[in-house]
């Protein structure tokens, strides 16, 4: 039998949302970097490309927050 | 096994939980069974209702052609919520909808910005009663301009039934496409607003809760002075982000009403 080293206590609620947030992170890198690259190559259209980064993030951050809620849920 | 000895010094400190956002009333007050108590939240909302009616009201209460005080900041709002939030998503046909989209604008964002006014420290949108009445506002909003232009049939059919697909797979897109925009729309707008309000709230609770308990004890106070610098900065990403999910509302209430308003996709 494998002895216990250390344990560790808490609320197991805090590495669901860690990892509820692995997928929006690589959401929000990838649809910023796209944004800044369109600017780059097109900066007269960066009006029209933030509003719809901006709606975007909503889209996105919704799944990170969803985490966050079921932590507050299930607590 | 034991724990470490610094997880066993921690255990003196309270961690706030959900419990930090029930306040109990200064004033109870019962109506037919209803509790109408006044606490911290009602105080915030009737202060952000306020100073949203001031805003509007005092700067366009006597317009002049070159706006002076009160009015720029009100003029200031009303060409942010036009060329930002309007403009991009809707184009001109939705300036009708500017005076809602302003005052829901200004609204959202004075509830979060009581979040980091010291004394109160509470933003209204963190209990979900309020974004979830605003949300279903929104939602009688772009339901009734759908209508308004398509018939109530009509409307439907142009949310529902996408053209150009088989009918068995509409057997399954149906109802997927009923449940996202009748039910997840105005339920992702709320917990967007109010998530990401606790989530601040419960930010900052932790930073200072943490400095007070870390100076405390003197053996740890240089984490204390670490953790108060943190919860500083973290005050002015709050305004930040109290901005931003301002923005964020507005602008995706003006994309439902546009799908609204758009002929059948």
């Amino acid at each position: 039998m494998i002895p216990l080293l250390a344990e560790i206590s808490g609320n197991i609620n805090a590495i669901a949302f860690g990892i509820a947030t692995l997928g929006p992170g690589i959401g929000l890198g990838l649809l910023i970097g796209k944004t800044v690259e369109s600017i780059a190559r097109q900066p007269e259209a960066q009006g029209a490309l933030t509003s719809q980064m901006y709606i975007g993030i909503a889209f996105i951050e919704i799944l990170a927050l969803l985490g966050i809620i079921v932590g507050f849920l299930f607590s | 096994m034991t724990s470490f000895p610094i997880l066993a010094a921690r255990e003196g400190f309270h961690v706030p939980g959900a419990e930090s956002f029930y306040r109990e009333p200064f004033i109870d007050l019962h109506v037919f069974g209803l509790n109408l108590g006044i606490n911290r939240t009602v105080v915030v909302l009737f202060l952000a209702s306020l100073l949203t009616l001031g805003v509007l009201a005092l700067g366009f209460r006597n317009p002049k052609l070159v706006p002076r005080g009160i009015q720029n900041v009100a003029e200031f709002i009303v060409d942010f919520v036009r060329d930002k939030v309007i403009m991009p998503t809707m184009g001109k046909k939705g300036l009708p909808y500017l005076p809602f989209l302003t005052t829901l604008f200004l609204f959202v964002l004075f509830c979060n910005w009581f979040g980091v006014i010291p004394g109160l420290n509470f933003s209204a949108t963190s209990r979900i009663g309020i974004p979830l009445a605003l949300s279903i506002c929104t939602w009688f909003v772009f339901v009734i301009a759908g209508i308004r232009t398509h018939g109530g049939f009509g409307y439907l059919k142009a949310a529902l039934v996408p053209s150009g697909v088989p009918v068995p797979i509409l057997l399954l897109l149906v109802p997927i496409e009923f449940l996202t925009v009748f039910i997840l729309r105005p339920l992702t707008l709320t917990i967007r607003l109010t998530a990401n309000m606790i989530a601040g709230h419960m930010l900052l609770t932790m930073f200072f809760l943490g400095t007070a308990y870390l100076l405390e004890r003197g053996s740890t106070a240089a984490f204390g002075v670490g953790s108060l610098i943190m919860g500083t900065a973290f005050i002015g990403f709050e305004i930040f982000v109290g901005a931003l999910q301002a923005f964020i509302f507005a602008i995706l209430t003006a994309v439902y009403i546009q799908s609204s308003l758009q002929e059948a996709h």
